[in-house]
Protein backbone atom coordinates (compact mmCIF):
# COMPACT_ATOMS: atom_id res chain seq x y z
CA UNK A 1 0.00 0.00 0.00
CA UNK A 2 2.60 2.90 1.37
CA UNK A 3 4.53 1.20 -1.60
CA UNK A 4 1.75 1.84 -3.85
CA UNK A 5 1.42 5.02 -2.90
CA UNK A 6 5.24 6.38 -3.19
CA UNK A 7 5.28 4.75 -6.46
CA UNK A 8 2.54 6.87 -7.79
CA UNK A 9 3.88 9.97 -6.66
CA UNK A 10 7.62 9.24 -7.78
CA UNK A 11 5.85 8.82 -11.45
CA UNK A 12 3.93 11.83 -11.06
CA UNK A 13 6.10 14.31 -10.35
CA UNK A 14 8.23 12.62 -13.11
CA UNK A 15 5.26 13.11 -15.77
CA UNK A 16 5.01 16.65 -14.27
CA UNK A 17 8.58 17.99 -13.82
CA UNK A 18 10.46 16.27 -16.71
CA UNK A 19 8.04 18.44 -19.34
CA UNK A 20 9.14 21.47 -17.42
CA UNK A 21 12.31 21.46 -18.16
CA UNK A 22 13.68 24.10 -20.72
CA UNK A 23 14.68 21.64 -23.25
CA UNK A 24 11.67 19.30 -23.30
CA UNK A 25 10.20 20.38 -26.66
CA UNK A 26 13.46 19.92 -28.68
CA UNK A 27 13.99 16.50 -26.91
CA UNK A 28 10.55 15.52 -27.31
CA UNK A 29 10.37 16.66 -31.06
CA UNK A 30 14.12 14.37 -31.84
CA UNK A 31 13.42 11.36 -29.67
CA UNK A 32 10.32 10.78 -28.86
CA UNK A 33 8.20 11.78 -32.24
CA UNK A 34 5.38 9.74 -33.22
CA UNK A 35 4.90 9.82 -36.89
CA UNK A 36 8.81 8.25 -37.31
CA UNK A 37 8.72 6.17 -34.81
CA UNK A 38 5.37 4.63 -36.65
CA UNK A 39 7.44 4.98 -40.35
CA UNK A 40 10.28 3.13 -38.64
CA UNK A 41 8.94 0.64 -36.23
CA UNK A 42 8.62 -1.89 -39.19
CA UNK A 43 11.59 -1.68 -40.95
CA UNK A 44 13.32 -1.65 -36.62
CA UNK A 45 11.40 -5.15 -36.34
CA UNK A 46 12.46 -6.65 -39.31
CA UNK A 47 16.35 -5.53 -38.45
CA UNK A 48 15.28 -7.27 -35.09
CA UNK A 49 15.32 -10.47 -36.84
CA UNK A 50 18.78 -10.40 -37.80
CA UNK A 51 19.61 -9.93 -34.09
CA UNK A 52 17.66 -13.05 -33.31
CA UNK A 53 19.43 -15.01 -35.90
CA UNK A 54 22.78 -14.06 -35.09
CA UNK A 55 21.60 -14.59 -31.36
CA UNK A 56 20.36 -17.94 -32.57
CA UNK A 57 24.02 -19.14 -33.75
CA UNK A 58 25.65 -17.98 -31.40
CA UNK A 59 24.03 -19.35 -28.25
CA UNK A 60 24.48 -23.13 -28.42
CA UNK A 61 28.08 -22.70 -29.97
CA UNK A 62 29.16 -20.39 -26.73
CA UNK A 63 27.10 -23.41 -24.66
CA UNK A 64 29.37 -25.82 -26.07
CA UNK A 65 32.56 -24.13 -25.82
CA UNK A 66 32.12 -22.46 -22.75
CA UNK A 67 31.24 -26.15 -21.53
CA UNK A 68 34.77 -27.39 -23.06
CA UNK A 69 36.58 -24.87 -21.43
CA UNK A 70 35.28 -25.09 -17.82
CA UNK A 71 36.38 -28.72 -18.30
CA UNK A 72 39.35 -27.80 -19.46
CA UNK A 73 40.33 -25.79 -16.25
CA UNK A 74 38.80 -29.35 -14.32
CA UNK A 75 40.79 -32.03 -15.88
CA UNK A 76 42.98 -33.52 -12.74
CA UNK A 77 45.70 -35.58 -14.91
CA UNK A 78 48.71 -33.98 -14.55
CA UNK A 79 49.74 -34.65 -17.95
CA UNK A 80 46.65 -32.86 -19.02
CA UNK A 81 47.69 -30.32 -17.32
CA UNK A 82 48.60 -27.34 -20.43
CA UNK A 83 44.69 -27.71 -20.78
CA UNK A 84 44.36 -26.25 -17.78
CA UNK A 85 46.76 -23.48 -18.79
CA UNK A 86 45.02 -23.31 -21.78
CA UNK A 87 41.34 -22.88 -19.94
CA UNK A 88 42.74 -20.37 -17.78
CA UNK A 89 44.65 -17.67 -19.98
CA UNK A 90 41.65 -18.31 -22.22
CA UNK A 91 39.26 -17.11 -19.72
CA UNK A 92 41.61 -14.44 -18.76
CA UNK A 93 42.16 -12.83 -21.91
CA UNK A 94 38.45 -12.76 -23.18
CA UNK A 95 36.77 -11.48 -19.94
CA UNK A 96 39.43 -8.65 -20.03
CA UNK A 97 38.77 -7.26 -23.29
CA UNK A 98 35.69 -5.13 -24.11
CA UNK A 99 33.71 -7.11 -26.41
CA UNK A 100 33.33 -4.33 -28.88
CA UNK A 101 37.23 -3.87 -28.90
CA UNK A 102 37.34 -8.23 -29.88
CA UNK A 103 34.66 -7.46 -32.35
CA UNK A 104 36.76 -4.74 -33.53
CA UNK A 105 39.66 -7.01 -34.32
CA UNK A 106 38.36 -10.21 -34.46
CA UNK A 107 35.56 -8.94 -37.52
CA UNK A 108 38.03 -6.89 -39.21
CA UNK A 109 41.69 -8.59 -38.44
CA UNK A 110 40.62 -12.33 -39.39
CA UNK A 111 38.85 -10.83 -42.91
CA UNK A 112 41.67 -8.28 -43.39
CA UNK A 113 44.07 -11.70 -44.03
CA UNK A 114 42.65 -11.91 -47.47
CA UNK A 115 40.23 -14.65 -46.95
CA UNK A 116 38.20 -15.00 -50.39
CA UNK A 117 34.44 -14.85 -49.88
CA UNK A 118 32.09 -15.98 -48.06
CA UNK A 119 34.34 -16.45 -45.59
CA UNK A 120 35.24 -13.09 -45.14
CA UNK A 121 31.65 -11.99 -43.80
CA UNK A 122 31.26 -9.81 -41.35
CA UNK A 123 28.53 -12.42 -39.85
CA UNK A 124 30.78 -14.71 -39.46
CA UNK A 125 33.81 -13.36 -37.64
CA UNK A 126 31.74 -10.65 -35.61
CA UNK A 127 30.07 -14.06 -34.34
CA UNK A 128 32.96 -15.75 -33.85
CA UNK A 129 33.94 -12.66 -31.54
CA UNK A 130 30.75 -12.61 -29.92
CA UNK A 131 31.08 -16.65 -29.26
CA UNK A 132 34.88 -16.31 -28.05
CA UNK A 133 34.16 -13.62 -25.61
CA UNK A 134 30.74 -15.22 -23.88
CA UNK A 135 32.15 -18.81 -23.95
CA UNK A 136 34.43 -17.63 -21.57
CA UNK A 137 32.10 -16.19 -19.26
CA UNK A 138 29.61 -18.93 -19.82
CA UNK A 139 33.01 -21.12 -19.08
CA UNK A 140 33.79 -19.71 -15.61
CA UNK A 141 29.42 -20.00 -14.49
CA UNK A 142 29.86 -23.77 -15.61
CA UNK A 143 33.13 -24.75 -13.49
CA UNK A 144 31.82 -22.46 -10.38
CA UNK A 145 28.82 -24.91 -11.06
CA UNK A 146 30.99 -27.93 -11.36
CA UNK A 147 33.17 -26.50 -8.08
CA UNK A 148 29.40 -26.51 -6.11
CA UNK A 149 28.90 -29.44 -6.47
CA UNK A 150 30.29 -31.57 -3.36
CA UNK A 151 33.55 -33.38 -3.56
CA UNK A 152 32.05 -36.47 -1.34
CA UNK A 153 29.44 -36.83 -4.67
CA UNK A 154 32.92 -37.07 -6.88
CA UNK A 155 33.93 -39.61 -3.99
CA UNK A 156 30.69 -41.75 -4.14
CA UNK A 157 31.19 -42.06 -7.67
CA UNK A 158 34.75 -43.14 -8.02
CA UNK A 159 34.47 -45.22 -4.80
CA UNK A 160 32.21 -47.88 -7.41
CA UNK A 161 35.02 -48.00 -10.11
CA UNK A 162 33.34 -45.29 -11.97
CA UNK A 163 36.06 -43.93 -14.59
CA UNK A 164 37.03 -40.25 -13.83
CA UNK A 165 34.84 -38.85 -17.58
CA UNK A 166 31.78 -40.89 -16.35
CA UNK A 167 31.76 -39.66 -12.91
CA UNK A 168 31.92 -35.98 -14.71
CA UNK A 169 29.01 -36.72 -17.55
CA UNK A 170 26.69 -38.72 -14.79
CA UNK A 171 27.18 -37.64 -11.56
CA UNK A 172 29.01 -34.29 -11.81
CA UNK A 173 27.50 -32.28 -14.95
CA UNK A 174 23.61 -33.00 -14.28
CA UNK A 175 23.92 -31.48 -11.31
CA UNK A 176 26.06 -28.51 -11.95
CA UNK A 177 24.25 -27.73 -15.29
CA UNK A 178 21.19 -27.41 -13.41
CA UNK A 179 22.47 -25.22 -10.48
CA UNK A 180 23.79 -22.82 -13.11
CA UNK A 181 20.78 -22.14 -15.20
CA UNK A 182 19.53 -18.51 -13.93
CA UNK A 183 23.40 -17.39 -14.52
CA UNK A 184 23.34 -18.60 -18.06
CA UNK A 185 20.35 -16.83 -18.61
CA UNK A 186 21.04 -13.65 -17.56
CA UNK A 187 24.29 -14.37 -19.91
CA UNK A 188 22.06 -15.19 -22.77
CA UNK A 189 19.94 -11.79 -22.10
CA UNK A 190 23.35 -9.86 -22.10
CA UNK A 191 24.24 -11.64 -25.39
CA UNK A 192 21.00 -10.39 -27.31
CA UNK A 193 21.68 -7.07 -26.17
CA UNK A 194 25.47 -7.58 -27.20
CA UNK A 195 24.30 -8.58 -30.86
CA UNK A 196 23.92 -4.90 -31.43
CA UNK A 197 27.98 -4.48 -30.83
CA UNK A 198 28.36 -5.95 -34.68
CA UNK A 199 27.00 -3.06 -35.95
CA UNK A 200 30.27 -1.61 -36.09
CA UNK A 201 31.45 -4.23 -38.60
CA UNK A 202 28.65 -4.17 -40.82
CA UNK A 203 25.61 -5.91 -40.64
CA UNK A 204 22.85 -4.02 -40.51
CA UNK A 205 21.05 -5.22 -38.05
CA UNK A 206 18.75 -3.36 -35.65
CA UNK A 207 21.12 -0.97 -34.56
CA UNK A 208 22.71 0.29 -37.48
CA UNK A 209 19.29 0.11 -39.00
CA UNK A 210 18.30 2.72 -36.43
CA UNK A 211 21.43 4.42 -37.52
CA UNK A 212 20.21 4.80 -41.36
CA UNK A 213 17.10 6.14 -40.08
CA UNK A 214 18.85 8.39 -37.80
CA UNK A 215 20.63 10.23 -40.45
CA UNK A 216 17.75 10.15 -42.92
CA UNK A 217 15.42 11.58 -41.06
CA UNK A 218 17.74 13.76 -38.95
CA UNK A 219 15.75 12.51 -36.37
CA UNK A 220 16.67 9.96 -32.98
CA UNK A 221 13.75 8.37 -32.60
CA UNK A 222 14.30 5.18 -34.12
CA UNK A 223 16.96 4.46 -31.71
CA UNK A 224 13.75 4.61 -28.86
CA UNK A 225 12.26 2.74 -31.35
CA UNK A 226 15.66 0.09 -30.80
CA UNK A 227 15.49 0.16 -27.58
CA UNK A 228 11.86 -0.68 -27.13
CA UNK A 229 12.25 -3.54 -29.05
CA UNK A 230 15.20 -5.14 -27.59
CA UNK A 231 12.97 -4.10 -24.13
CA UNK A 232 10.10 -6.18 -25.12
CA UNK A 233 12.57 -9.42 -25.08
CA UNK A 234 14.69 -8.78 -22.68
CA UNK A 235 12.67 -8.04 -19.46
CA UNK A 236 10.21 -11.11 -19.88
CA UNK A 237 13.32 -12.65 -20.02
CA UNK A 238 14.92 -11.29 -16.89
CA UNK A 239 11.69 -11.93 -15.21
CA UNK A 240 11.76 -15.69 -16.61
CA UNK A 241 15.40 -15.76 -15.40
CA UNK A 242 14.65 -13.90 -11.53
CA UNK A 243 11.98 -16.46 -11.44
CA UNK A 244 13.76 -19.50 -12.11
CA UNK A 245 16.79 -18.42 -9.62
CA UNK A 246 13.98 -17.67 -7.18
CA UNK A 247 12.52 -21.19 -7.68
CA UNK A 248 15.93 -22.39 -7.21
CA UNK A 249 16.78 -20.80 -3.87
CA UNK A 250 13.36 -22.08 -2.49
CA UNK A 251 14.05 -25.96 -3.54
CA UNK A 252 17.00 -25.54 -2.10
CA UNK A 253 16.08 -24.28 1.17
CA UNK B 1 46.11 -66.18 1.73
CA UNK B 2 44.59 -62.99 3.40
CA UNK B 3 42.07 -61.55 1.91
CA UNK B 4 43.42 -57.88 2.94
CA UNK B 5 46.67 -57.38 3.86
CA UNK B 6 47.78 -53.81 5.22
CA UNK B 7 51.54 -53.28 6.11
CA UNK B 8 52.85 -50.51 7.55
CA UNK B 9 50.61 -47.47 6.19
CA UNK B 10 51.48 -43.69 6.79
CA UNK B 11 48.88 -40.97 5.69
CA UNK B 12 49.53 -37.47 6.29
CA UNK B 13 47.28 -34.34 5.10
CA UNK B 14 50.14 -31.73 5.42
CA UNK B 15 51.32 -31.48 8.73
CA UNK B 16 49.27 -33.47 10.50
CA UNK B 17 50.07 -37.44 10.62
CA UNK B 18 46.30 -39.86 10.20
CA UNK B 19 48.05 -42.62 9.36
CA UNK B 20 51.38 -43.68 11.78
CA UNK B 21 52.35 -47.42 10.30
CA UNK B 22 49.16 -49.01 10.54
CA UNK B 23 48.84 -52.83 9.90
CA UNK B 24 45.50 -55.00 9.70
CA UNK B 25 45.01 -58.19 7.82
CA UNK B 26 41.59 -59.26 6.81
CA UNK B 27 40.32 -62.92 6.24
CA UNK B 28 37.70 -63.98 3.65
CA UNK B 29 34.12 -63.77 5.50
CA UNK B 30 35.30 -61.77 8.52
CA UNK B 31 33.64 -58.72 9.97
CA UNK B 32 35.87 -56.35 11.57
CA UNK B 33 34.85 -53.27 13.85
CA UNK B 34 37.20 -50.48 13.74
CA UNK B 35 36.45 -48.08 17.02
CA UNK B 36 38.00 -45.32 18.19
CA UNK B 37 38.14 -41.99 19.04
CA UNK B 38 37.03 -39.34 16.28
CA UNK B 39 40.25 -38.39 14.37
CA UNK B 40 41.87 -41.28 15.22
CA UNK B 41 42.31 -42.51 11.52
CA UNK B 42 39.35 -44.70 10.93
CA UNK B 43 38.10 -42.79 8.09
CA UNK B 44 40.91 -42.30 6.28
CA UNK B 45 41.91 -45.86 6.84
CA UNK B 46 38.82 -47.00 4.78
CA UNK B 47 39.32 -44.04 2.11
CA UNK B 48 43.08 -45.29 1.83
CA UNK B 49 41.82 -49.02 1.13
CA UNK B 50 39.46 -47.73 -1.63
CA UNK B 51 42.43 -46.06 -3.14
CA UNK B 52 40.50 -42.69 -2.31
CA UNK B 53 43.48 -41.20 -0.26
CA UNK B 54 46.60 -42.16 -1.59
CA UNK B 55 49.08 -43.50 1.02
CA UNK B 56 52.40 -41.81 1.57
CA UNK B 57 54.23 -45.43 2.82
CA UNK B 58 53.44 -49.48 3.51
CA UNK B 59 51.60 -51.48 1.33
CA UNK B 60 47.83 -52.80 0.70
CA UNK B 61 47.46 -56.55 -0.46
CA UNK B 62 44.31 -57.48 -2.39
CA UNK B 63 44.48 -61.20 -2.80
CA UNK B 64 47.75 -61.20 -2.54
CA UNK B 65 48.15 -58.25 -5.23
CA UNK B 66 50.06 -54.91 -4.32
CA UNK B 67 46.96 -52.05 -4.92
CA UNK B 68 48.72 -49.15 -3.66
CA UNK B 69 51.25 -49.27 -6.22
CA UNK B 70 51.97 -45.58 -7.74
CA UNK B 71 50.02 -44.90 -10.88
CA UNK B 72 48.00 -47.94 -10.94
CA UNK B 73 44.40 -48.01 -12.18
CA UNK B 74 42.01 -47.64 -9.12
CA UNK B 75 39.02 -48.47 -11.05
CA UNK B 76 39.69 -52.44 -10.96
CA UNK B 77 40.25 -52.04 -7.43
CA UNK B 78 37.63 -49.96 -6.33
CA UNK B 79 34.83 -52.06 -8.32
CA UNK B 80 35.65 -55.20 -5.67
CA UNK B 81 35.80 -52.81 -2.84
CA UNK B 82 32.71 -50.99 -2.14
CA UNK B 83 32.28 -48.21 0.60
CA UNK B 84 29.46 -46.62 2.23
CA UNK B 85 29.80 -43.41 3.93
CA UNK B 86 28.42 -41.43 6.69
CA UNK B 87 26.52 -39.45 5.21
CA UNK B 88 25.20 -41.69 2.22
CA UNK B 89 26.51 -39.49 -0.90
CA UNK B 90 23.07 -40.44 -3.14
CA UNK B 91 23.25 -38.97 -6.43
CA UNK B 92 20.29 -36.61 -5.82
CA UNK B 93 19.14 -35.99 -9.64
CA UNK B 94 18.75 -39.50 -10.03
CA UNK B 95 16.02 -42.02 -8.50
CA UNK B 96 16.79 -44.70 -6.47
CA UNK B 97 17.18 -47.94 -9.41
CA UNK B 98 19.56 -45.33 -10.71
CA UNK B 99 21.78 -44.69 -8.26
CA UNK B 100 22.34 -48.48 -8.10
CA UNK B 101 22.43 -48.90 -12.26
CA UNK B 102 24.48 -46.34 -12.98
CA UNK B 103 28.11 -47.84 -12.31
CA UNK B 104 26.64 -51.89 -13.70
CA UNK B 105 25.56 -49.78 -16.91
CA UNK B 106 28.63 -48.13 -17.33
CA UNK B 107 31.19 -50.46 -16.10
CA UNK B 108 29.67 -53.52 -17.17
CA UNK B 109 28.24 -52.02 -20.38
CA UNK B 110 24.22 -53.78 -19.26
CA UNK B 111 21.39 -52.57 -20.50
CA UNK B 112 18.79 -51.51 -17.30
CA UNK B 113 16.38 -54.14 -18.72
CA UNK B 114 19.30 -56.86 -18.60
CA UNK B 115 20.16 -55.82 -14.70
CA UNK B 116 16.65 -54.85 -13.73
CA UNK B 117 15.63 -58.98 -12.65
CA UNK B 118 19.19 -58.83 -10.40
CA UNK B 119 18.69 -54.98 -8.27
CA UNK B 120 14.83 -55.40 -8.04
CA UNK B 121 15.99 -58.59 -6.28
CA UNK B 122 18.19 -56.53 -4.07
CA UNK B 123 15.70 -54.22 -3.45
CA UNK B 124 13.61 -56.55 -2.04
CA UNK B 125 16.07 -58.16 0.00
CA UNK B 126 16.46 -55.19 1.77
CA UNK B 127 13.15 -53.89 1.93
CA UNK B 128 13.03 -51.07 -0.03
CA UNK B 129 11.03 -52.75 -3.05
CA UNK B 130 8.45 -49.68 -3.34
CA UNK B 131 10.97 -47.27 -3.01
CA UNK B 132 13.02 -48.49 -6.24
CA UNK B 133 11.71 -45.02 -7.89
CA UNK B 134 11.81 -42.43 -5.31
CA UNK B 135 14.14 -39.95 -5.35
CA UNK B 136 17.24 -39.26 -2.56
CA UNK B 137 15.12 -36.78 -0.76
CA UNK B 138 11.54 -38.56 -0.61
CA UNK B 139 13.49 -41.34 1.42
CA UNK B 140 14.23 -41.04 5.13
CA UNK B 141 18.29 -41.21 6.01
CA UNK B 142 17.62 -44.71 7.05
CA UNK B 143 16.46 -45.55 3.56
CA UNK B 144 19.04 -43.66 1.64
CA UNK B 145 21.46 -45.54 3.62
CA UNK B 146 20.06 -48.75 2.11
CA UNK B 147 20.52 -47.57 -1.00
CA UNK B 148 23.63 -46.21 -0.89
CA UNK B 149 24.27 -49.91 0.23
CA UNK B 150 22.40 -51.81 -2.18
CA UNK B 151 24.38 -49.11 -4.81
CA UNK B 152 27.88 -50.33 -3.50
CA UNK B 153 26.64 -54.02 -4.05
CA UNK B 154 25.25 -53.96 -7.22
CA UNK B 155 29.00 -54.01 -8.01
CA UNK B 156 29.49 -57.31 -6.80
CA UNK B 157 32.28 -56.22 -4.49
CA UNK B 158 34.19 -58.46 -2.34
CA UNK B 159 34.90 -56.86 0.59
CA UNK B 160 32.77 -54.06 1.85
CA UNK B 161 33.79 -51.02 3.99
CA UNK B 162 31.31 -49.05 6.22
CA UNK B 163 32.40 -45.58 7.49
CA UNK B 164 29.85 -44.81 9.99
CA UNK B 165 27.19 -45.38 8.23
CA UNK B 166 24.83 -45.15 10.74
CA UNK B 167 26.48 -42.03 12.67
CA UNK B 168 24.26 -39.54 10.79
CA UNK B 169 20.62 -41.49 11.30
CA UNK B 170 18.30 -40.91 13.65
CA UNK B 171 18.10 -43.58 16.41
CA UNK B 172 15.22 -45.12 15.37
CA UNK B 173 17.23 -45.71 11.64
CA UNK B 174 19.65 -47.12 13.19
CA UNK B 175 18.10 -50.39 13.30
CA UNK B 176 17.11 -51.00 9.75
CA UNK B 177 20.44 -50.40 8.88
CA UNK B 178 22.25 -52.53 11.38
CA UNK B 179 20.10 -55.55 10.18
CA UNK B 180 21.76 -55.33 6.91
CA UNK B 181 24.68 -55.20 8.31
CA UNK B 182 23.81 -58.67 9.63
CA UNK B 183 22.35 -60.01 6.82
CA UNK B 184 25.09 -59.41 4.81
CA UNK B 185 27.78 -61.03 7.77
CA UNK B 186 25.00 -63.73 7.10
CA UNK B 187 26.13 -63.96 3.74
CA UNK B 188 29.87 -64.49 4.73
CA UNK B 189 30.74 -60.76 3.22
CA UNK B 190 33.79 -59.59 4.19
CA UNK B 191 33.61 -56.06 5.47
CA UNK B 192 35.27 -53.64 7.71
CA UNK B 193 33.56 -51.59 9.53
CA UNK B 194 34.36 -47.57 11.48
CA UNK B 195 31.45 -47.41 14.06
CA UNK B 196 30.56 -46.06 16.99
CA UNK B 197 27.60 -48.59 17.48
CA UNK B 198 29.80 -50.13 20.71
CA UNK B 199 26.75 -52.81 21.18
CA UNK B 200 26.73 -53.77 18.02
CA UNK B 201 30.48 -54.19 17.65
CA UNK B 202 30.59 -56.43 20.36
CA UNK B 203 27.29 -58.77 19.07
CA UNK B 204 28.62 -58.85 15.66
CA UNK B 205 32.11 -58.36 15.13
CA UNK B 206 34.53 -61.49 14.76
CA UNK B 207 37.44 -58.98 15.64
CA UNK B 208 37.90 -55.29 17.33
CA UNK B 209 40.21 -53.12 16.65
CA UNK B 210 41.16 -49.95 18.78
CA UNK B 211 42.34 -46.98 16.57
CA UNK B 212 44.32 -44.53 18.66
CA UNK B 213 46.24 -41.47 16.56
CA UNK B 214 46.85 -43.56 13.30
CA UNK B 215 47.89 -46.69 14.92
CA UNK B 216 45.98 -49.97 15.75
CA UNK B 217 46.72 -50.08 19.70
CA UNK B 218 44.57 -53.30 20.84
CA UNK B 219 42.60 -56.17 18.41
CA UNK B 220 41.08 -58.96 19.50
CA UNK B 221 37.45 -60.76 20.02
CA UNK B 222 35.49 -58.22 20.82
CA UNK B 223 34.47 -60.35 24.24
CA UNK B 224 38.45 -59.87 25.58
CA UNK B 225 38.81 -56.08 24.16
CA UNK B 226 35.07 -54.78 25.53
CA UNK B 227 35.24 -56.67 29.15
CA UNK B 228 38.94 -56.77 29.52
CA UNK B 229 40.85 -53.98 27.61
CA UNK B 230 44.66 -54.36 28.24
CA UNK B 231 45.98 -51.17 26.58
CA UNK B 232 45.68 -48.12 29.25
CA UNK B 233 43.92 -46.18 25.98
CA UNK B 234 41.70 -48.82 25.35
CA UNK B 235 40.52 -48.68 29.03
CA UNK B 236 39.77 -45.14 29.02
CA UNK B 237 38.19 -44.73 25.52
CA UNK B 238 36.31 -47.36 26.43
CA UNK B 239 35.25 -46.05 29.88
CA UNK B 240 34.11 -42.76 27.86
CA UNK B 241 31.68 -44.59 25.69
CA UNK B 242 29.96 -47.45 27.44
Amino acid sequence: MIAGVSTFIVLALIVILVPMAPGWEAVQKSFFNKEVFLKTFPKLLSAFWLDVLIFLWCAPLIAILGLAIALCRDVQSPVLFPLRIFGAVYTDIFRGVPVVLTVYLIGFGIPGLGLPRPYNSPYIWGSVALVLTYSAYVAEIFRSGIESVHKSQRAAASSLGLSNSDVMRYVVLPQAIRRVVPANMNMLIALQKDVALLSFIGPVEIFRQAGVFKSLLANFTPYVGAAVIFLAVTIPATRFADYLLAKQNRERS
Amino acid sequence: MSKLKIENIVKSFGDVTVLKGLDLIVEQGEMICLIGASGSGKSTLLRSINLLEPIDDGAIWLDGDDISLPGLDPQPVRQKIGIVFQSYNLFPHMSAVENVMLAPRRIHKKSREALRPEIEQLFEKFGLADRMDHYPDQLSGGQQQRVAIVRALAMKPEIMLFDEVTSALDPELVAEVLDVLRTLKAQNMTMILATHEMGFAREAADRVCILHEGEIIEEGKPEEIFSNPKHPRSQAFLKSVL
